[in-house]
């Protein structure tokens, strides 16, 4: 039977959550790193062993983890394990190196002025489909970065900021690149998104980047509601079967491209709320969608106190609520952009974690939900692996 | 033999437990105690200060015989008791947040 591997970062620490494919009886493995900022861990589907953590203080600054044991063990990379049984025990590696690229320049700040690019952290790790060793860091300030040697280096693919990077600002979080979509039929093609830049593409593995933002429109955060960068892009999502159409949360509005980002339309629909951060689909059926309504940018919890996730089953428009099994007063928790994440068993499970540290699994593609761990510290990021 | 004590995240980071002594070469300042540190540990280059221009991480403080000398220059020469080991140099995680 297949077994399943949760992956969440929290405020505090990581935590690794397993079960058998039936996704009943769970384990908890942790807090790995405590005390730390776990912004993300992903594993790689080229060798699912293999999993990156980015770890982060705003004492200590940025530090890369890398497993290659499902979690049990973890090193900075660049230090093997037999390195570590030296008398010194230490690692060796160099990972936490993040330089831009160039001239480092300037992009807007909060006050509207321009502000030089300062490396903070990174919020994304992406491992490549097909190369354990190749991942792609969303970094703030907004950049992506590239590794080829299992995390020991990383070099800014420094095109993206190319992009008219002097007029993208921090949103409330911060600037930074959040979402990284690898195409699994295009290997030159990625997407990324960032708050508040925009959604971006590129077609040449990384080298130049295009804002891919027609049919967004931000009439309370921009001054020109249509601008071409700019927009708060909170998170956007595909299906690996359909890499050309793409899903998008933004800051206010849901919205669809089946162009590859050509042209979105907004497809909120009966949504109680359109603010929200994450979106995840299906993982059988490419036409259906999950999202967490949330109130306000102003008052960043659920409607009515009630924690619903919302799913359309005909690719946006029309939304039903999922409630069974989460709370449905009294709840003022939110759900942060990577902290949604849906695995490939059937029937599909989906999977995500608060800021009030719950993570809620369905393994039902959203019937009905059970919490998995109740009192984590806030939970922000959550990533699933099916392992054999 | 110069004596560095660490704050808990970089213990746990460098994987040591206590103090971690170093030899180091020419005038110790802080500095040179730095250099040495990072030559040592590798891991912990970019956590103290920046790796390319070696500015000290705004909440981190480097404390010496009851002084705090996070703001004094990094060549400033550290004393006699942190020289001869009588005294421990700290580096610290500034109390913001904490």
């Amino acid at each position: 039977m297949s077994k399943i591997r949760v992956l969440v970062g929290t405020k505090k620490g990581a935590f690794i959550l397993t079960a058998d494919g039936k996704r009943r009886n769970w384990k908890v493995s942790g807090p790995h790193f405590a005390g730390w900022e776990i912004y993300h861990m992903k594993g790689s589907v080229a060798g699912p062993d293999r999993i990156y953590a980015s770890q982060t203080s705003g004492w200590f600054g940025q530090i890369i983890q890398r497993s290659d044991d499902g979690g049990k063990t973890w090193n900075t990379p660049g230090s093997g394990p037999e390195e570590l049984k030296s008398p010194e025990g230490m690692p060796k590696g160099e990972s936490n190196k993040f330089a831009y690229a160039g001239k480092v320049g300037t992009h807007k700040w909060y006050d509207g002025t321009q502000h030089p690019w300062e490396f903070k952290r990174v919020w994304h790790i992406e491992p490549s489909l097909t190369d354990p060793d190749t991942a792609y860091a969303g970094v703030e300030d907004a950049a992506i970065f590239k590794t080829t040697d299992g995390g020991k280096t990383w070099k800014e693919l420094a095109g993206l900021r190319q992009a008219k990077g002097h007029l993208w600002q921090p949103g409330a979080g911060g600037m930074a690149v959040h979402t990284i979509l690898l195409d699994p039929k295009n290997p030159k093609r990625i997407y990324i998104a960032i708050s508040a830049g925009g959604c971006f593409r590129t077609d040449d593995g990384g080298k130049t980047w295009k804002p891919i933002t027609r049919g967004l429109k931000s009439p309370y955060e921009l001054p020109d509601p249509d601008v071409e960068v700019g927009h708060c892009v909170h998170r956007i999502a595909l299906h690996p079967s359909r890499p050309d159409v793409l899903f998008m949360q933004k800051h206010w509005d849901v919205l669809r491209t089946d162009n590859a980002g050509e042209q979105w339309q907004e497809v909120s629909g009966n949504l109680p709320s359109d603010f929200g951060f994450p979106i995840d689909v299906h993982a059988h059926e490419p036409e259906t969608i999950f999202v967490v309504p949330i109130k306000s940018d102003s008052e960043h919890y659920p409607p009515d106190g009630k924690l619903r996730v919302y799913r359309s089953r005909t690719g946006g428009n029309e939304w039903e609520p999922l409630t069974k099994g989460l709370p449905q007063k009294d709840c003022y928790v939110n759900v942060l952009r990577d902290a949604m994440a849906v695995d490939s068993l059937e029937p599909c499970g989906v999977y995500f974690g608060t800021t009030g540290g719950q993570v809620y699994g369905s393994a039902n593609g959203g019937n009905s939900w059970n919490p998995i761990v109740r009192d984590l510290p806030a939970v922000l990021s959550v990533e699933v692996q099916v392992l054999p | 033999m110069i004596r560095v004590v660490l704050p808990y995240h970089l213990r746990n980071l460098a994987r040591v437990n206590g103090e971690v002594q170093l030899e180091v070469e020419g005038p110790v300042t802080v500095r040179a105690v730095l250099d040495a540190l990072e030559a040592r540990y590798p891991a912990l280059r970019g956590t103290i200060r920046d790796h390319d221009t070696l500015k000290r991480r705004p909440f981190v403080r480097f404390f010496a015989c009851k002084e705090d000398l996070s703001l004094e220059p990094p060549e400033t020469g550290l004393p006699d008791a942190i020289v001869n080991g009588e005294e421990p140099f700290l580096v610290v995680g500034a109390m913001a947040g904490g």
